[in-house]
């Protein structure tokens, strides 16, 4: 078993005074549903913890139409799923959250963790990233502010722009548009408690006219070494009519925007077929949802998690 | 070295000495001897560890012990009253929601957790909640089918 000190902290402050005074031997832990595991298999070895989950500051979620969401990084990803406002102005990001894990691991598991972690496959990032989500966080010296949009946070595969001892604390998502849809479909294997294959969230925003698209923005996830925008695919859409043969142009850019790798769940070939087929799903519900007002929970749910079995 | 975590399981405040790095699940199991909770994979993906942690499922083996202090946890040993088996319990008994029973405590705290919050749950609904916790002898068909009955007799 692998053995560490546990400390605790319970303010911002706090936690960057015991990250400093422990490091380098130290590591932040939140919902530890990422941190257990690498510590078991031997990956991570800190003789510190700092559990940072009890800090109240990062555990407020608030909403309101002109400031949008401000989601603090402990924001579980249950709570994501449930939350009313998430549900109606930020639908892929609470069918992101249904499509991750089960209830036990989404009850512990915080939209920070996810963040920070920086796994190409993180299932809330790729609709962060569609909301144009930017990142609050608090450095460890002087204890500075600094916000960095979240198309900017990933360096790697979990590697971050954060430096070592800087707390995320907050995620910002800017006050949702009228006339917006959006969604995230999940293709993984498995129906449950699997790792995306590819993930792809889509938020669409229409024109008055509600035939010309005034915005797109598309998240990819897995078929990088970090999530990514799929920008091009994107300009190929905003400012133009809406129609079968528009959609599915923006679609094939996507798909040759995505570079995946080989592994165990899918080659590179079979990821970028999907990339194309899951953004053209997703850019058809998203534009539906700013046409016609909101989905049922019950049925972006449905949509969320496309499983090969 | 080992320190005291106080925290409220099955209804009882405990004072318990742990270690720092002890997960929940080892706590209940090696500390307390509350063996119901099992440990299947000690990875989060099997669900056989499954308590409530102030009212709602987690898997216990990805929760750190001293971060449960001040908690109220409920194992699979706190559900049965002196009045006889929780209805729970009492369904899967009933319907044959187990066979070799490794997966059954856990699947019964998934259970509980979702009734808490959705006493009226469709079978897509029940499916979902406990997408979450693997049995590899009952294909889940009468486990189902003892959740949805439990449902209907909780139901005012
Ligand atoms: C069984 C199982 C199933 C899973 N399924 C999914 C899934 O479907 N989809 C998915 O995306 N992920 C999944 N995960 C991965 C994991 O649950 C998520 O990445 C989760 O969001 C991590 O959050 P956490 O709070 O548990 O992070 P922790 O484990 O506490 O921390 C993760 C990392 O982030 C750092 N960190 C955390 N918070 C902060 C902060 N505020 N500031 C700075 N650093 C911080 C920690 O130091 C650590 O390095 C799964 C994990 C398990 C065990
Ligand atoms: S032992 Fe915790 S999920 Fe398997
Ligand atoms: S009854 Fe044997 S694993 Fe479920």
């Amino acid at each position: 078993m692998a053995r560490f000190e546990y400390l605790e902290a319970h303010t911002v402050r706090q936690a960057l005074s015991m990250y400093r005074r422990h490091a380098p031997n130290v590591r932040y832990v939140a919902g530890s549903t990422d941190f257990l595991i690498r510590s078991r298999m031997g990956n991570w070895n800190p003789e510190y913890v700092v559990n940072i989950q009890h800090i109240p500051a990062l555990q407020r979620t608030s909403f309101s139409r002109r400031n949008g969401l401000r989601l603090g990084a402990l924001t579980t990803v249950q709570t994501l799923q449930d939350h009313e406002s998430v549900q109606t102005h930020y639908p892929a990001l609470a069918a992101a959250a249904a499509s991750f894990a089960g209830v036990q691991v989404r009850n512990l598991a915080t939209v920070g963790g996810n963040i920070c972690n920086a796994s190409p496959a993180g299932d809330t990032l790729p609709a962060l990233l569609a909301f144009n989500a930017q990142c609050l966080s608090t450095g460890p010296e002087q204890g500075e502010q600094r916000s960095t949009a979240l198309d900017e946070f990933f360096t790697g595969p979990g590697r971050t722009v954060l430096e070592p001892g800087e707390l995320l604390t907050e995620i910002r998502l800017p006050r949702p548009e009228p006339n917006t849809g959006s969604l995230y479909i999940k293709h993984s294997p498995r129906g449950a408690m699997d790792i995306a294959t590819v993930g792809v969230a889509s938020a669409v925003t229409l024109a008055a006219d509600r035939r010309t698209c005034k915005d797109v923005r598309i998240g990819l996830g897995a078929v990088a070494p970090t999530p990514i925008r799929a920008y091009a695919a994107e300009g190929i859409l905003r400012g133009n009519e809406i129609t079968p043969e528009s959609l599915a142009a923006c679609a094939e850019e996507a798909r040759n925007t995505a570079s995946p790798i080989d592994d165990v769940r899918g080659s590179a070939v079979y990821r970028k077929e999907i990339v194309g087929v899951l953004t053209l799903r997703t850019l058809e519900r998203a534009v539906e949802m700013a046409r016609d007002g909101t989905m049922a929970f019950e049925t972006q749910r449905r949509l969320a998690v496309q499983a090969a079995f | 070295m080992k320190r005291h975590l106080n925290l409220t399981v099955n209804s009882e405040p405990r004072q318990i000495l742990v270690e720092p790095y002890y997960s929940l699940l080892d706590m209940l199991r090696d500390e307390l001897h509350l063996t119901g909770t099992k440990k299947g994979c000690d990875e989060g993906d099997c669900g056989a560890c499954t308590v409530l942690l102030n009212g709602v499922p987690v898997t216990s083996c990805l929760v750190l012990a001293h971060s449960a202090h001040d908690a109220e946890v409920t194992t699979v040993e706190g559900l049965a009253t002196r009045e006889g088996l929780h209805p729970v319990q009492q369904a899967f008994a009933e319907y044959g929601g187990l066979q070799c029973g490794f997966c059954t405590p856990g699947l019964i705290m998934s259970a509980v957790g979702l009734l808490e919050k959705n006493f009226d749950p469709t079978e897509e609904e029940v499916r979902y909640a406990i997408g979450g916790n693997l049995c590899r002898c009952t294909g889940y068909t009468k486990v189902v089918q003892a959740i949805m009955a439990a449902a209907e007799q909780a139901r005012p």
